[in-house]
């Protein structure tokens, strides 16, 4: 069968496995490092990481994209998009990358745009 | 003779048919496109939370102090039960693409201990999801809604947080909830509070430490907390009805645009979960008749496997917009 040829290297060859299920175990050491590190984070919240920039916190920065690597790791590796045709991986990822960003600028832009007119006071609450 | 055959010429050509592209077969290919469109729902829904959570920005619940509880332990501890779940998916996650790769190597005997692993690890996430609804749902600490809608929460001098039982006597009362049994059989009501919003003046009013919280964050990213002039004095002249827990329609964490979207969001994806176990399921006996076997092809784990990776996906977002940012 055609799909026994698995990329066995992860971030970008520094790390090689021997099997499709060393890999596995290696991907979800992985995980739960970055999990954990998540987990740490949000109980202690250091005050250092609580400043903003760019528009939010930094702490929330983190955590963000913490969760776009987690989800890279799982897409890759556990559903195989590394094994994927280029066209195929393509076809997916960038479909719904592009919706995706498009969908929570605009919704995001709009609330905030409604929290400005709540404290500007000219509405109270009206919608 | 020549005529019933059709040659288009075309044979061995780009558009000749028989061209596979993406190296992909069909089932597998719609099953990618199916979570495409399925991420594209979900991702509508926390863009609906967020544009929810910016127009109100500075009254939003803080998540750490509504997800607290852990079972059969009774001291506040934000983050770790969930931080469980999803360690319980991940690990689940694990199993089914161990049995995928079984299927590869025809190890029927693998791939039904790992598909038996995958289900019982997606059964433990669904049973938490119902136990952490019922929790947000019981509530802990009861509320005062007022005439505006908003919440107001109860704490003492040191800052934390006062549980209406602490500090109110219930009076008795000749009010009984309204059944469709024992009035207009084509209206009802929800339960009635324990207690009634003069019940909670008088037991303010005993209890000199007990102070007004409001929903408003400060510069701090506290809730702000009133002196007492004006805890008595919102509480009379604001006080409209007692809050015990979250539903669809008031909340005592704070805004009810918060339980909507938990209820909702939480509710989906736990019913992908569901439906990711009922298929595994299927899977799984399907493996154990030897389908599978017969066929000496292994796809249909690989695509169910595709399913129950994209809810464990999914559950890596919803942890961190609902837990963590």
């Amino acid at each position: 069968m055609a799909e026994h040829a698995h990329k066995l290297e992860i971030l970008r060859g520094l790390i090689k496995f021997k099997s499709n299920t060393q890999k596995i175990w290696g991907v979800l050491i992985l995980l739960s490092i970055v999990t954990t590190v998540e987990v740490v984070l949000g109980i202690i919240k250091p005050e250092a990481l609580m400043v903003k920039f760019f528009y939010m916190k930094i702490i929330n920065w983190i955590f963000i994209i913490l969760t776009i690597v987690k989800a890279y790791y799982i897409t890759w590796d556990f559903m195989h998009m590394r094994d994927e045709t280029k066209a195929l991986r393509r076809i997916v990822v960038w479909t719904a990358v592009f919706l995706i960003c498009y969908l929570v600028f605009i919704l995001l832009q709009e609330g905030g745009y409604v929290d400005s007119v709540y404290k500007t006071g000219f509405i109270k609450r009206d919608f | 003779m020549d005529s019933t055959v059709v040659s288009t010429g075309t044979e061995g050509k780009t558009w000749g048919g028989g061209n596979q592209p993406l190296k992909a077969s069909y089932g597998k290919m719609m099953m990618w496109f199916f979570i495409v469109s399925d991420a594209l729902t979900f991702s509508g829904f926390l863009a609906a939370y967020g544009f929810s959570r910016f127009k109100f920005i500075d009254s939003w619940p803080i998540a750490d102090e509504v997800f607290t509880h852990i079972p059969f332990y009774h001291e506040p501890a934000p983050m770790i039960y969930v931080a469980f779940m999803t360690f319980v998916l991940i690990m689940s996650s694990v199993t089914m693409v161990l049995a995928v790769d079984a299927g590869h190597e025809l190890k029927k005997a693998k791939v039904t201990f790992y598909m038996f692993l995958t289900i019982i690890g997606g059964l433990i996430f669904v049973g938490s999801q119902a136990w952490e609804w019922a929790t947000f749902i019981k509530g802990d600490y009861g509320a005062i809604q007022t005439k505006g809608g908003n919440i107001l929460q109860f704490v003492d001098n040191e800052g934390h947080r006062v549980a209406l039982k602490d500090f109110v006597v219930p009076t008795h009362t000749e009010r009984t909830q309204h059944q469709s049994k024992n009035g207009l059989w084509f209206v009802g009501e929800s339960t009635l509070p324990t207690y009634s919003v003069n019940d909670v003046v008088y037991g303010l009013e005993s209890h000199e430490n007990v102070l007004v919280r409001t929903q408003i964050l400060n510069a701090e990213g506290e809730k702000t907390v009133l002196s007492r002039a004006e805890s008595l004095r919102q509480i009379k002249e604001n006080g409209k009805a007692v809050v015990e827990g979250a539903n669809l329609k008031v909340n005592e964490y704070g805004s009810p645009l918060f339980a909507d979207f938990f209820f909702f969001i939480t509710g989906f994806h736990g019913f992908h979960v569901f439906s990711g176990v009922v298929i595994n399921i299927i899977i799984f006996f399907n493996v154990i008749l030897g389908t599978y076997e017969r066929r000496k092809n292994y796809e249909m784990v690989e695509k169910v496997g595709l399913y129950w990776h994209f809810v464990d996906l999914v559950w890596v977002f919803v942890f961190t917009f609902f837990y963590l940012v």
